[in-house]
């Protein structure tokens, strides 16, 4: 199978702290891979590189086998790369349909529209209803984006990544802060995503990530220590020392 | 989310009524300078619309806006001076010269963010008010008298001081009407989305420099053919339209009137200028009031006039 | 060439002065990150106290050592009664919050002492001229205002370099959270720093009162210039706002003095004469769009992001 998104030898420093070292990754075109590791390791920076938000200092990223290091992050979405954000980051004084509306109406042609009512356009509500239909928010469409519960910011996060219609989904964190029935809804809805789509998701929850993980990184200060199955990683001394280890100890 | 007839559209309509009725008023009671008062909030009316769009609408924190009123405003006295006082050229002229004023200023301003963006303007703005003081002759700081309005076709005259009214009330109506359909359509909502959270747009691919840009050339544009309006107005311009301050003025007027809403500007300018006017007939230190009533809007009312008569229906 | 040595005194002079008033601005953007268009304000304060209280006292060192403890107490009164409710505000709040105070203090000075301006006259043994190089003249009094200058320079530099004051202006310049954290009396320092920032512009305004102007308004078109050189410099630097200050009086001073010969040698003498004036305004502001472009955060940015 085809890599869908390829790093190499990614790096980033912000003055004395390096975020990224020298970091090399493979995602194969289909497969759900889960990127896991203490706080601290990088694993926002390293989503943030990817989507463009930040430059790496050097490295490449290769997206469906065109080198996109030096794409700008509003292109990206253009090429089938959707991302979340770990803390939420929405159009909070637009209605929650709005919301999704301008993830559609960014890939559904031009914005230089002045006249036209972009509201009562079924070209870009339709399919923005739709998304929100997915996620199972249909229901609060017309409410402000503030009004939503913090699990529901979370799916509102999730409706606007689908509502471009990616190739890949970028996930940072989508059940942080969710309740354990949250919980298991967004894992529901991320098995029935990843029959369509390639997912790289960034995690702390473990029985998520392990329940839908095909293969599984570990980051540790911006460096990848092991990469494999699930069973390789749940295994694997090194990542049970440092990392592993802390969960299953926290959780007493 | 909100339907067409709540309070504040109501209270707008109700106003645009009451100025298209005020020369009614003004000839039955002999009241002159009313008519020329409300010209001018009238006038000051459409440059805070303007200045509406990129605040209010597109959170880009301008404060050079009021250079764009003394471009428009010497366009015209410009060319008046040089012969040349057809208005079918003047307005033009105004419009044109005040886009690319924005366009240029726009351009260099809008790599900037937050407080950078500020004080950049403000220098651009500065800057302007400099080259035309440096201007001899065209008056430099004392300004520039205009010999005659702008001219038009027979029956338009300019100098007739009601008509002068209902023409600049009726670019006023047309302002509104094109700000309205702007922040509805796509690219308002693309350049509120940018105001709403600038990185989130850019993930999601819209590329929001240059909705940005073009927005802030629109607002510059229809600031400028406010100043063209001043200008015929007070037969007048000077340098001090554009000093920095008086684009505090115009964000006063937005603010206090409602930043973002579509008759805010309108609430804003009438209040300020009706109040000023009411204030100075007490005493002639008003801006005691006005200065501390500001700090005291933007701690407790932030959303201006417009904001309050929405919590009036939701209670 | 006299002439030359005279035109840079009075940039490093001018420098100096926009020093002063861009100091404070910088402090109190560093470290409570508060946008104060009012800075321009105490600065016109300081500059009317002065001229009160010379003529009351009949000494201008008595009058300036007056009116610099009054500035500082109206600046402490204005942090506590309106400055503390807008810390962690929006930029835009401040602006508007400030430039509301702009206009209360410019109608409250004209109410007080009326609309004419005031006048401080030069004290009599400052009043001569300095041989400062052989055959060079300098104004005695411009000569202090340098003197005095440099002190409060080094006065601010071992405050912010050496105190456990400066250790915390330092501190929370670069990070905001942390010196609340480390259980410093907030409110205090605060009140402190907007006091030291108001004192610095009412120095600045009395200095400057017997050369240039006492009016209502001068606040206002000084304010740009500190802004500029605090972009300059970078926010929250006093060593940037020193360099920038510093820079921006010797362009503007040698700039005005000499961009008209400049002019000429390239355009016609009337092009010359008629666009020097204009240009040579802008020159700075020129500069701080280049340094913008350049340097995003200014040349010493205090901040670690």
């Amino acid at each position: 199978m085809a890599d869908l998104l390829r790093v190499e030898n990614l790096a980033k420093r912000f003055g004395g702290i390096i975020a990224t070292d020298d970091l090399t990754l493979d995602i194969v075109d289909g497969e759900l891979h889960a990127i896991i590791g203490p706080n601290g390791a990088g694993k926002t920076t390293l989503i943030a590189q990817l989507s463009g938000q930040y430059w790496p200092d050097s490295g490449r990223i290769y997206f469906a086998g065109n080198d996109i290091t030096a794409v700008p992050m509003y292109a990206r979405s253009a090429l089938g790369l959707a991302r979340t954000f770990q803390i939420t980051s929405l159009f909070l004084d637009l209605s929650v349909l709005d919301n999704v509306a301008l993830a559609v109406q960014a890939h559904a042609g031009h914005s230089f529209h002045f006249w036209r009512d972009a509201r009562r356009e079924p070209e870009l509500r339709d399919p923005a209803r739709a998304a929100l239909a997915r996620v199972g928010l249909e229901g609060r469409a017309s409410l402000p984006a503030s009004a939503l519960s913090h699990g529901e910011h979370r799916q509102l996060e999730l409706a606007m990544a689908l509502a471009s219609r990616p190739r890949m989904l970028l996930l940072d964190e989508p059940m942080a802060g969710l309740g354990p029935e949250e919980s298991t809804r967004m894992v529901a809805m991320l098995r029935e995503l990843k029959k369509e789509l390639t997912i790289l998701l960034v995690e702390h929850d473990m029985e998520a990530v392990f329940a839908l993980a095909d293969r599984i990184t570990v980051l540790v200060y911006g460096r990848v220590i092991a990469s494999g199955t699930p069973d390789d990683i749940r295994n694997n001394a090194q990542v049970r020392d440092a990392y592993l280890g802390e969960q299953e100890a926290s959780r007493g | 989310m909100t339907r067409a007839l709540d309070l504040r559209t109501v209270v707008g309509i109700a106003l645009l009524v009451a100025l298209i009725l005020l020369p009614i008023y003004v000839e039955a009671t002999g009241s002159r300078f009313l008519l020329t008062l409300f010209t001018r909030i009238v006038i000051l009316a459409i440059a805070a619309v303007s200045l509406n769009l990129i605040l209010g609408y597109g959170g880009m924190m301008s404060f050079g806006h009021a250079a764009y009123l003394g471009i428009g405003g010497y366009a015209v006295g410009i060319l008046s001076f040089e012969g040349v006082s057809s208005g079918f050229v003047q307005w033009p002229v105004a419009l044109v010269v005040s886009a690319l004023f924005a366009l240029v200023i726009g351009a260099l301003s809008l790599r900037t963010r937050g407080v950078y963006f500020i004080m950049i303007t403000l220098a651009f703005a500065q800057m302007t008010y400099y080259i035309v003081a440096g201007l001899a002759r065209y008056g430099g700081d004392d300004g520039l008298t205009l010999q005659k309005r702008s001219q038009f076709v027979a029956p338009v005259n300019l100098s007739n001081k009601i008509q002068f009214y209902y023409i600049c009330l009726a670019l006023l109506c047309a302002s509104l009407y094109l700000v309205w359909r702007i922040v509805n359509s796509r690219f308002g909502l693309a350049v509120q989305g940018a105001r709403s959270n600038d990185t989130r747009m850019r993930a999601i691919g819209f590329p929001t420099y240059r909705y940005k840009l073009i927005c802030f050339v629109i607002a510059g544009t229809l600031c400028g053919l406010a100043g063209a309006l001043i200008a015929n107005h007070t037969d007048f311009v000077s340098p001090a339209m554009m000093y920095w301050t008086r684009s505090g003025d115009l964000i006063i007027m937005v603010v206090l009137g409602g930043m973002g809403s579509l008759f805010g500007p309108l609430f804003g300018t009438v209040a300020l200028l009706v109040l000023e006017e009411a204030l100075s007939g007490i005493t002639e230190y008003w801006q005691i009031i006005l200065g501390p009533l500001l700090l005291l809007i933007v701690l407790f009312a932030r959303g201006g006039i417009d904001g309050l008569l929405g919590k009036v229906r939701h209670g | 060439m006299t002439l030359f040595i005279e035109q840079c005194m009075n940039g490093l002079q001018f420098g100096l002065l926009l020093f002063m008033l861009a100091a404070g601005l910088t402090l109190v953007f560093g470290i409570m990150d508060l946008v104060n268009l009012a800075h321009g304000s105490l600065y016109m304060i300081g500059a009317y106290f002065a001229a009160t209280f010379a003529a009351w006292t009949g000494s201008f060192v008595l009058g300036a050592l007056l009116a610099l403890v009054a500035t500082l107490l109206v600046g402490m009164a204005v942090e506590v009664i309106a400055m503390r409710r807008l810390y962690g505000r929006d930029h835009l709040d401040h602006v508007l919050a400030t430039f509301g105070l702009i206009l209360f203090f410019d109608e409250l000075v004209r109410l007080i002492w009326g609309a004419g301006g005031m006048s401080l006259p030069l004290p009599s043994w400052l009043n001569s001229p300095v041989r400062i190089l052989p055959g060079v003249d300098y104004s005695a009094y411009k000569l202090s205002i340098i003197v005095v200058s440099l002190a409060v320079a080094a006065f601010l530099y071992v405050l912010v370099m050496r105190t456990r004051i400066g250790m915390l202006i330092r501190a929370g310049a670069s990070n905001r959270e942390m010196i609340g954290a480390l259980g410093v009396n907030i409110k205090l320092l605060f009140t402190l720093v907007f006091g030291l920032g108001a004192a610095l512009a009412g120095l600045a305004g009395l200095m400057q009162a017997p050369i240039l102007t006492v009016q209502i308004g001068m606040g206002e078109n000084i304010l740009i210039l500190a802004f500029v050189i605090t972009v300059i410099g970078g926010i929250g630097s006093i060593r940037g706002a020193f360099i920038a200050a510093i820079l921006v009086g010797l362009i503007d001073t040698l700039g005005r003095a000499y961009f008209t010969d400049l002019l000429r040698l390239f355009f016609a003498k009337e092009t010359a004469a008629t666009a020097a004036p204009a240009l040579s305004s802008m020159l700075i502001y020129l500069l701080m769009a280049t340094v913008l472009v350049i340097r995003p955060e200014g040349l010493f940015p205090a901040s670690s992001k």
